[in-house]
């Protein structure tokens, strides 16, 4: 790689990750919001105009709180897991395809950090270790709500990645490929894989708010039976970086599925746009379609009950895997017909 | 060259952990490391140019097995004091084991494998997903669907396993 191209990705690195965390940290304030709302309230309004300062006071109050190991904790153990879970979180950022190239100082930018051969399968793992940070710290912990909270967690994840990865499956043969970019470049338009393949959508939507440990499925930091489940120990900054780490990962599985299902940065009448203004409407267009699954995770959650553990187990193994296979053979037979195999 | 420094220091720190795996006296620490180790080895592929069999890598072992294992370990809650004793004569014979094992891979691979370069299977991009998936279901088909028999002969035997078990409860 030449040097020019070496500056371009680590600016791109660097505003991706300043993006991810400015909003991550805004979507905190933005769930308080839409808590109060659906529940008649007014929400935080104290900290500068309409409480739009509210997540640096969170931030600050978390950084200068002490910083406290338990004493029968796993020390090394015990730090590494909110690193974990914040470093899975941010990676997967990288190989999301955030628009069309951008033309600046006479060069072309590709606005995604690395079109790499693999793209979807890079979620997914990044997605199956993210259950690492839970885990770790649930054990390292030394206590005994923690540790239920670890093992719900990593049983939790197991089962729905299985359905996950099937849907994937049936988008990938929709595609042809497994790099992000090119996925979405075959949803151009209004050509969206949400009108071929609306089953697989909702098995996703439902997997991805369970590996996201949202309710209806945040049994594993369910407050009425498990205290707070795998951060029970924790504070100060360290539990500051678990929660930050589901916010993160509510907005990069946001995006996931705005690109794999809702066309990431297509938007009906891109043809008679080019260049610049594309690109600048394409990230516009994402980041609008991101918004509105991210509202509509906060929905559920203020929304639904949590489900009882056995209820989740049925879900993800009797119900969204059977479902996901039927949906992967009728898209085979289909895409075979298609090509002319018969 | 940077690239076979990259190589020399990944592979010296795969097998750096994975003799922390055999060395750590805790087995959740032992697991962890096992983890890293798969990482690793991760690493030495997309060295190679292999980034599906990398990902596919971490997806399964790191992912999942290695998930199920700290599961099982974290709930054994296994202390020094309920640990089997070894006797000398499991530990010597564990020795010569070993050694034997030893012995033998390094006879089977002092000469008949050329050892692959890091770099030089770029040429060919043997390692991404299309051309993996035509050598699967051409050159290599009868060993792939082999294989996958063996796989639903593994699936069906822990599905009956299952089963049996819960029959006995009732």
């Amino acid at each position: 790689m030449e040097t020019s191209e070496w500056i371009e990705k680590f600016v791109l690195i660097v505003i991706l990750f300043l993006v991810t965390l400015g909003i991550a940290a805004y979507l905190t304030y933005f769930e308080r919001k839409v808590a109060a709302w659906f529940q008649d309230r007014i929400g935080p309004d104290r900290a500068g105009p309409f409480g739009i300062l509210q997540p640096l006071a969170d931030g600050g109050k978390l950084f200068f709180k002490e910083d406290f190991i338990p004493f029968a904790a796993e020390k090394w153990l015990f730090i590494l897991g909110p690193g974990i879970a914040m470093f899975t979180a941010l990676m997967t950022g990288a190989v999301i395809p955030w628009s069309t190239d951008l033309v600046l100082f006479g060069q072309e930018i590709a606005l995604q950090v690395a079109d790499v051969n693999i793209g979807i399968l890079f979620i997914m793992g990044f997605l199956s270790i993210g259950v690492y940070g839970i885990m770790i710290g649930g054990w390292a912990s030394n206590n005994k709500y923690s540790l239920f909270s670890a093992i719900r967690a990593s049983s939790q994840m197991i089962s729905y990645e299985l359905a996950m990865g099937i849907v994937v499956i049936t988008i990938v043969m929709m595609s042809g490929s497994l790099s992000l970019r090119d996925i979405t470049n075959a949803q151009h338009g209004m050509n969206w894989n949400v009108f071929y393949q609306p089953v697989a959508f909702i098995v996703f939507f439902v997997c991805a708010l369970a590996e996201t440990n949202r309710a209806p499925f945040d049994l594993p930091e369910c407050e009425s039976e498990l205290i707070g489940g795998y951060h029970t120990e924790y504070g100060s900054m360290k539990m500051g970086f678990y929660l930050f780490a589901e916010y993160v990962s509510l907005f990069t599985s946001s995006v996931v599925i705005a690109v794999l299902f809702f066309g990431g940065y297509n938007f009906p009448g891109m043809d008679y746009f080019e260049g610049n203004t594309l690109a600048l409407l394409g990230l516009g267009a994402l980041f609008l379609k991101t918004f509105f699954f991210v509202f509509v995770f906060m929905w559920i959650r203020w929304t639904l009950p949590r489900f009882r553990f056995d209820q989740l187990m049925h879900l993800g193994w009797k119900s969204l895997i059977p479902i996901s296979l039927i949906n992967m053979l009728i898209t085979g037979i289909v895409t075979a017909f298609n090509e002319g195999w018969f | 060259m940077s690239l076979e420094l990259i190589a020399t220091l990944l592979g010296g720190l795969t097998i750096g952990s994975a003799l922390m795996v055999v060395i750590s006296k805790h087995p959740v620490r032992s697991v962890l490391y096992l983890v890293l180790t798969f990482f690793l080895i991760s690493s030495n592929y997309i060295l190679m140019n292999a980034q599906f069999i990398a990902i596919v890598n971490i997806i399964v072992y790191a992912g999942a097995i290695m998930v199920l294992f700290l599961f099982v370990l974290m709930l054994l809650n296994l202390n020094t004091e309920n640990e089997p004793k070894s006797t000398l004569l499991v530990k010597v014979s564990a020795v010569i084991a070993g050694g034997l094992l030893f012995t033998v891979l390094i006879a089977a691979l002092r000469e008949g494998v050329v050892m692959a370069q890091p770099g030089i299977i770029d040429a060919n991009d043997q390692g991404l997903v299309e051309n993996l998936g035509r050598l699967l279901f051409t050159k290599y088909v009868l060993p792939f669907e082999v294989s996958s028999v063996l796989f639903i002969a593994a699936m069906v035997g822990a599905v009956l396993m299952a089963k049996r078990e819960k029959q006995t409860v009732d």
